[in-house]
């Protein structure tokens, strides 16, 4: 069919022919492939077209696209609050706290559990790291709640009394949760990142070992000069994509763990948890909406320089 | 690597025994609670090792629970209806995309992959869910926003169709004169059969844990799922903390009963997950690799 086109120079008319041939040939494709699409519009596209109500007044009667245009007046109205710059700075800060200790520990542990020697109990570590990834913020919660709640939660019933140490008011104590969060996140998250490190390690070539154990390298000299080198390209590709996604935070984790305390806002306010908390709690759209917006535009733009880096380091792992 | 390095070893089993232990712990302490007596609990808090055990919370719950079981009713439907359409909605369009020859194959597929980079975010989704569709207190709240069909499924069930399922059975098949309905029901459905399982046991475990969308369109708490209904239980009970002069704290599920709904919820979790473990672990490193 291609060798016509080049040879026979088709009329305009003869061509679309063709295509609808082409096309025709494959409608039962198109059609299984119909409810996905019309989910994607639904679901993805219209409210990206929906992203404009940033710029608007909304209300109810006109809906998104009536309502009065207001220009930039829902950020200035942001920027100017000092929520702004504590839930940029939280977001940003604890994702980095985020990155940094859950890799090094998914590294360690990765590490330390392939250097298990019986297959049996590698698997069973392997198996218990990975727990935690299947509960659900609502019940990690609870298990938090168990820990901290002041009516019977056992570091204040059993705990610190047995160190001689006073109760603390953990819900209502800003300075703990920075420390509190990075450990739920850790403990939630480490073995999701070894099991990707795990992958990374089982893929590196033994005849690397024998040479260095040849040439006297102990097993610390071995993990320092092998291990984690071979590992340096899913690092950086892991480091990157998180940071496209720096400006993203889990809702839950924020707003669920510390039982949306007001006492704790200053330091677990996230993106995410501003534009939720302005939307369903105060009912405020614009500053919900421009909060929104801003996540969107910053995340957007990081995703994809992140991804222009990745696919420098290693096509492969690149997400376009 | 056979026991040559010793001390590796002990340090390795050492942290590693210490991990499980940081792992396991807090959820014995969450199933302990469970089953301690309410009193007990009053006067010395949750614990490990408590004075009294007592079932009375699960016999509270099987007896006279009938809000939590509705609840639990309805995530396991939310489940089952929701990961069915998302493995049929994803499988279908990873097919098409799966052909190499299929006119605006490269447009299709980045009017997927678009959907990963950029979202238009809660409010504009909030406002046509609810203004458009009126999802609010329907059981569709929980099945149809976010989670029916997700860009990544797409894209990894297209990788394995492409990779693993030979080109030259399809040409067999269409010479055979089979339609591509029935090449993609006797040929994707059987072969692709690892993927769908994966992509299935992700999306199951993302609706059964999910109550982002029942806080968002659920204000009926008769349409809870169970998420929805442990979330309600800890923060009213706060509330009821907060204000304890008034002494309705009869009528809440006592501190015992919140713990054991909590167990409940995880428990076909941990069922399960031993069966399932393989397919977390490789979909992980699945996904890694793409994202």
């Amino acid at each position: 069919m291609t060798k016509s086109e080049i040879t026979v120079p088709a009329t305009s008319g003869n061509r679309l022919l063709r295509q609808w041939r082409r096309v025709k040939k494959w409608w039962p494709v198109y059609l299984m492939m119909l409810p996905g699409a019309a989910y994607l519009i639904i679901n993805n596209y219209i409210p990206m077209t929906g992203i404009v109500v940033a710029f608007k007044k909304y209300n109810v009667q006109d809906g998104i696209w009536g309502s009065r245009w207001v220009g930039l007046q829902n950020f200035e109205y942001l920027f100017t609050s000092k929520d702004a710059w504590i839930m940029t700075r939280n977001t940003l800060l604890y994702n980095l706290a985020f990155l940094v200790i859950n890799n090094v520990l998914g590294i360690l542990t990765a590490i330390l559990i392939t250097e298990v020697n019986r297959k049996r109990f590698r698997h069973f570590f392997q198996s218990m790291v990975l727990v935690p990834f299947v509960l659900s913020i609502v019940i990690i919660s609870y298990i938090v709640f168990a820990f901290l709640s002041a009516d019977g939660g056992i570091l204040n019933h059993t705990i610190l009394p047995a160190l001689g140490l006073d109760e603390v008011d953990w819900y209502n104590s800003p300075r703990y949760w920075p420390f509190i969060l990075v450990i739920v996140n850790a403990w939630k998250g480490v073995g999701y990142g070894s099991m990707i490190y795990i992958a990374g390690i089982t893929g590196i070539d033994k005849g690397l070992y024998e040479a260095a154990e040849l040439d006297g390298a102990g097993k610390i000299r071995q993990i320092l000069n092998v291990t984690l080198p071979s590992l340096v390209p899913s690092i950086i590709t892991l480091c990157m994509l998180s940071i496209g996604r720096i400006f993203y935070s889990d809702f839950g984790l924020f707003y669920q763990v510390p039982m949306n305390s007001g006492t704790l806002y200053s330091v677990t306010n996230v993106i995410d948890t501003q534009v939720y908390r302005m939307l369903i709690t105060v009912g405020n759209i614009g500053m919900s909406s421009a909060s929104g917006f801003y996540q969107s535009i910053v995340g957007f733009i990081l995703v994809f320089m992140s991804n222009m880096l990745v696919r420098k380091i290693s096509a492969d792992n690149a997400l376009f | 690597m056979k026991n040559r390095y010793p001390v590796t070893q002990l340090i390795a089993y050492i942290f590693l025994i210490l991990m499980t232990v940081c792992i396991l712990s807090p959820l014995v302490l969450l199933f302990i609670s469970s089953i301690t007596d309410e009193s007990t609990l009053i006067v010395n808090g949750y614990s490990f090792m408590p004075d009294k055990l007592s079932l009375e919370a699960y016999s509270y719950i099987f007896t006279k629970g009938e809000s939590i079981l509705r609840s639990y009713r309805t995530t396991i439907l939310v489940t089952i209806i929701g990961t069915a359409g998302n493995l049929l909605l994803s499988s279908m369009f990873a097919f098409g995309l799966s052909q190499p020859n299929l006119p605006g194959r490269k447009f299709l597929s980045f009017f997927v992959f678009f959907t990963m980079l950029f979202n238009g975010g809660l409010v504009p989704s909030y406002l046509m869910w609810t203004g458009t569709f009126h999802i609010k207190n329907t059981i569709w709240a929980l099945i149809l926003p976010n989670f029916l069909m997700s860009a990544m499924n797409v894209i990894l069930m297209r990788t394995y169709f492409m990779t693993s399922i030979p080109g030259a059975l399809y040409e067999s098949a269409e010479i055979d004169g089979a339609s591509q309905f029935t090449i993609f029901r006797k040929i994707v459905i059987p072969l692709g059969k690892p993927i769908l399982v994966t992509m299935g046991v992700f999306t199951g475990l993302a609706y059964w844990n999910d109550w982002t969308n029942g806080l968002y369109y659920i204000t009926d708490t008769r349409k809870f799922g169970i998420q929805n209904y442990l979330n309600k239980l800890i923060t009213d009970a706060q509330f009821l903390m907060q204000n304890a002069t008034m002494s309705s704290s009869q009528l809440m599920p006592s501190m015992s009963i919140k713990m054991a709904i909590a167990f409940i919820a995880i428990i076909p979790i941990l069922i399960v997950y031993p069966f399932l473990q393989k397919y977390f672990q490789s979909g992980i490193s699945l996904g890694a690799v793409k994202g």
